[in-house]
């Protein structure tokens, strides 16, 4: 209700002992003069010999006035609600209305009852009813003997599997994820720059079959996809294989029970899956990035569906990723990388840090090409069995990074064209540079996850072009 | 409700109509309703002579929707399809 009645209102119902109590000092009110407009949700003759009352079948005015308890009541000036009390507490009670003895017969204090609009299950038949009217998103009419999951496919919705088909219960089941408004604009998303609502990204959280708690991170992740600096566009339409890589840290990896361990790069866990998925959806559906519209890759990777995982904080040597680049450890962020892969690295004999990282270095040669440098970005995902060698040497993550740095180190003499009988490499002006890094400065990330058996790491390859000419790695605060 | 920029109309548009015929293969479908074969022999007479390629398709039933294996057949032999409707 946009403009409400002046006085008082009050909302009750009949099958609620409270309600019945107060009976009487409905009259009383009413006899002193207030003006008082009453609701009854379950019984129109209730209270008895009361004219005014309004019955409220379809609970359409409690749901607006977000009745949670039996009675309630609330006092009007203006048309706008300036107090509120639920249950019956006689001073206060007295108080808001000015009747220094209204109720004096009657106890002190009484708990209301449940309303009948929050009951289990109605909030939401409810939200869908009444709730809408806020919603922006076109509605599609499907007809009743179309099957909605096919028509989705059809619409041109999906990634090739099936998606949840995102009904108006469920849209405003998953706004309640956030506290953000549904119009809010979060990002404009490439390639079509589209300006995306709060909305459209819960309506692709829903076909991507999210948890409303996970839509934060969902959002987030559109935000940080959608920085300049992250260079969508480009990643997307690269005939190269990379996607956004989402990395998620902090307190809401546990909250929403994110995988970091046992399979954490695969399949199974449900917030991994549907977030990265969203993202891709987002992409696809309000972007319009389709593959062979604007995303061109040659080949694709299987992290085009979905790429989302957790760092295992808990259980690394090390800082985490995100404290590395100075967020709080309660805060929690996601982090988008435009990768691809994974490149396995294996090694079961390796007992000193020192030999780890040589086989760790040996492995990172053959990002993108072993005589290509200083292009891709990658991102190390190292194991628990792994870290335990750095961990016991007393190596810390910037330690491991400063000796990957020196042991990726080539002359141009074996990086340059024609070298190896590889037409593939540097131009020739790098032939007498004695030492060419692998990466540049800050290329090399190491994020701790995996299962605690394994003695395998993992190489999440960037895309060929990094850094400020085409993808940065970025990273966003996750806010509710 | 509608997850895309919605810069498209809900209804699913129909495939942009060809200018000509010349040079085109033209599936002539017939759905077995009455007269139709005869409807589409003519057809196919006055378009073979016209220079275009036919070629001929019979659904076993109007009642049905047509197996699976004749639209994939027609889908790669032919450029657009014309059948006879109605009686």
């Amino acid at each position: 209700m946009e403009q409400l009645p002046e006085g008082f209102l009050l909302i009750v119902k009949k099958a609620c002992p409270t309600c019945e109590l107060i009976e009487p000092i409905i009259h009383e009110m009413s006899a002193a003069g207030l003006q008082m407009t009453i609701y009854s949700q379950d019984d129109p003759a209730f209270p008895a010999e009361f004219e005014a009352v309004l019955y409220d079948e379809s609970l359409e005015i409690s749901y607006d006035l977000d009745i949670e308890t039996v009675p309630t009541l609330i006092k009007v000036l203006e048309g706008s609600e300036v107090a509120r009390l639920v249950g019956w507490h006689r001073e206060e009670w007295q108080a808001m209305t000015g009747i220094s003895v209204l109720g004096s017969g009657l106890p002190e204090y009484r708990p209301g009852c449940g309303a009948l609009n929050v009951d289990p299950g109605m909030q939401r038949e409810l939200a869908a009813r009444f709730g809408i009217s806020g919603l922006a998103a076109r509605r599609v009419e499907v007809a009743e003997i179309s099957d909605e999951m096919e028509t989705c496919f059809e619409k041109g919705w999906t990634d090739g599997l099936p998606v949840v088909p995102p009904t108006p219960e469920r849209v405003l089941a998953m706004l309640k994820g956030t506290n953000r408004s549904p119009d809010e604009v979060v990002a404009v998303v490439a390639p079509n720059k589209v300006p995306c609502s709060v909305e459209k990204v819960a309506i692709n959280a829903v076909l991507a079959g999210c948890k409303p708690e996970y839509l934060p991170v969902v959002l987030a992740a559109v935000e940080a996809a959608c920085l300049d600096e992250f260079c969508m566009q480009g990643l997307l339409a690269t005939t190269y294989f990379s996607a956004p890589v989402v990395i998620v840290n902090g307190p809401i990896r546990q909250a929403i029970r994110m995988n970091s361990g046992i399979n954490a790069l695969g399949q199974g866990n449900r917030a991994n899956a549907t977030i990265g998925r969203a993202l891709q959806l987002v992409i696809r559906n309000v972007g319009g990035g389709e593959p062979g519209g604007v995303d061109r890759s040659t080949l694709g990777s299987p992290g085009k569906y979905t790429f989302c995982f957790a760092e295992d904080e808990e259980g690394s040597p090390w800082e985490s990723f995100a404290e590395q680049n100075g967020y709080a450890p309660e805060s929690s962020t996601v982090t988008l990388f435009p990768g691809h892969g994974i490149h396995e690295i294996f090694d079961q004999l390796s007992r000193t840090p020192e030999s780890l990282a040589r086989t760790i270095a040996s492995c990172l040669l053959s990002v993108a090409h072993p005589k290509i440098c200083m292009a891709s970005d990658a991102v190390l995902v190292i194991s628990p069995e792994h870290a335990a060698v750095f961990r016991e040497a007393g190596w810390t993550k910037q330690k491991l990074l400063a000796e990957l740095h020196n042991l990726l180190q080539r002359p141009g003499s074996e990086l340059v064209r024609g070298v190896d009988g590889i037409a593939e490499g540097l131009p020739e002006a790098f032939a007498d540079n004695p030492a060419i890094p692998k990466f540049k400065e800050n290329g090399l990330m190491i994020i701790h996850a995996g299962g605690k058996a394994g003695k395998f790491s993992a190489i999440i390859s960037g895309w060929i072009a990094s850094g400020s000419m085409g993808s940065q790695i970025v990273t966003r605060e996750i806010n509710q | 409700m509608d997850p895309t920029a919605e810069l498209a109309p809900v209804e699913r548009e129909r495939l942009p109509r060809p200018d000509s015929l010349v040079g085109k293969t033209v599936g002539l479908l017939d759905i077995s309703k009455a007269r139709g074969e005869v409807f589409l022999a003519r057809l196919g007479e006055l378009m073979t002579a016209d220079g275009i390629s036919v070629r001929h398709y019979k659904k076993p039933t109007f009642a049905r929707v047509a197996p699976l294996e004749l639209l994939q057949q027609m889908s790669v032999e032919v450029d657009l399809v014309v059948e006879a409707l109605a009686d």
